[in-house]
């Protein structure tokens, strides 16, 4: 529902880093997304085929790289991948965990200027 | 036997970009190129003395914020700085939030200055019943919006006068969907659940308890009746928000107000 708007923030965010690359045109836009994000990726492709023709980023390749959720186990101690869904059972003693270490991702990691 | 040696660790986010420049794997191809960019790829070739291009790859790591997560932020700092404390209440439609926060007014508001941004999609009706003499009340109807976002409080927000307020209540649209999605600058999220629903709500309705910091079992003077599993309820709400508090209560016998006084007394912005 909110994924046009982010990807209209990341073609601003893009814009600014093009200028202060000297490009006037993006090839290739890597984007790094948390399982736990709350963003639906297939409707953030459609908002990017949507809102990229006649951008700088017409054409562009649009890549987006999943960061799985892990959660913190405090009585063990340890980080264990929390797969998916929301409960968040340590594997090893079973307890519930309510902290999240990872997955709430949601960014462009990386730019290619031809 | 020597262990191996630990990955080195990634930095969260790197404080500027690096840039490395990469040759073109497409060097020496005689294929005619097609698709996105081939115009400028070739023009490219054809400048290139040693048959090699560049092409420029840039690590940013930029966080994308949303806009409404932008001014949510600006919520947040603008509530700290005026020492008060926010709480988002939210849960479905008549689980009891007006109600609640009727009598916390009445008593809780008596000796400690509260406010109350109140949202529903049309209708004064709950700003009506929540105003109190002692108590800054404004309603947002939304028209056919299904949640409050942080645009909303701020324009709302400014259209009280906060002064020598801690708690300002910001009571949701009753939706335990969209809601989840819309940091308001909120520091306290209150997600209501009453023994009219299902024991299980928590578990077909995840993201709004994960988010939550404080639960409140409400109604709980009619579970009996209803036949409503407390315990089954609490079990399912540990299980998706093990991070909350759980507190639980009646807004008509009183049961349990005492609790979710202290909570608020603990929370409450110092003036």
């Amino acid at each position: 529902m909110h994924e046009v708007g982010i990807m209209q923030s990341a073609l601003d965010a893009i814009r600014q880093q093009a200028v202060n690359h000297n490009a006037t045109r993006v090839s290739r836009i890597v984007l790094r997304i948390g399982t736990l994000a709350g963003v639906d990726q297939e409707a953030l492709r459609f908002a990017y085929e949507a809102l990229t023709p006649g951008s700088l980023a017409d054409g562009a390749v649009l890549e987006i790289e999943t960061v799985p959720a892990r959660a913190y186990c405090a009585s063990c101690r340890t980080e264990f991948g929390a797969g998916r869904g929301f409960i968040f059972e340590c594997p090893q003693c079973h307890a519930f965990s309510g902290e999240i270490r990872a997955g709430r991702e949601l960014g462009i990691a990386r730019l290619e200027f031809p | 036997m020597n262990s191996p040696a630990p990955l080195p660790a990634t930095p969260e986010s790197a404080p500027d970009y690096r840039i490395h420049a990469l040759t073109g794997a497409a060097t020496g191809s005689t294929r005619d190129l097609s698709g996105p960019l081939s115009a400028e790829i070739t023009a490219a070739f054809a400048a290139s003395p040693d048959g090699e291009i560049a092409v420029r790859s840039v690590d940013v790591n930029i966080p994308l914020l949303e806009k409404n997560d932008i001014l949510a932020e600006r919520n947040r700092g603008y509530f700290l700085g005026r020492g008060l404390t926010a709480l988002n209440l939210v849960s479905s439609p008549g689980a009891g939030k007006t109600t609640l926060l009727e009598r916390t007014l009445d008593e809780f508001g008596r000796q400690n200055r509260c406010a109350v941004l109140v949202g529903d999609l049309e209708t004064d009706n709950d700003g009506i019943r929540l105003s109190r003499p002692h108590a800054p009340v404004a309603q947002i109807t939304t028209g056919t919006v299904c949640h409050l976002d942080a645009g909303m409080i701020a324009r709302a927000a400014q259209s009280i006068d906060l002064d020598g307020v801690r708690i300002l209540f910001i009571e949701n649209v009753g939706n335990l969907v969209c809601p989840a999605s819309f940091d308001l600058g909120e520091q306290v999220r209150v997600v209501l659940l009453s023994t009219t629903e299902g024991e299980d709500k928590p578990l077909k309705y995840p993201p709004i308890f994960k988010s939550a910091n404080l639960v409140l079992l409400t109604k709980v003077d009619v579970a009996d009746v209803l036949g409503f599993k407390r315990d089954v309820a609490v079990e399912n709400i540990r299980r998706i928000a093990p991070q909350a508090q759980i507190i639980q209560l009646s807004a008509r016998t009183g049961e349990g107000m005492a609790e979710w006084y202290a909570f608020l007394q603990a929370r409450a912005g110092r003036r």
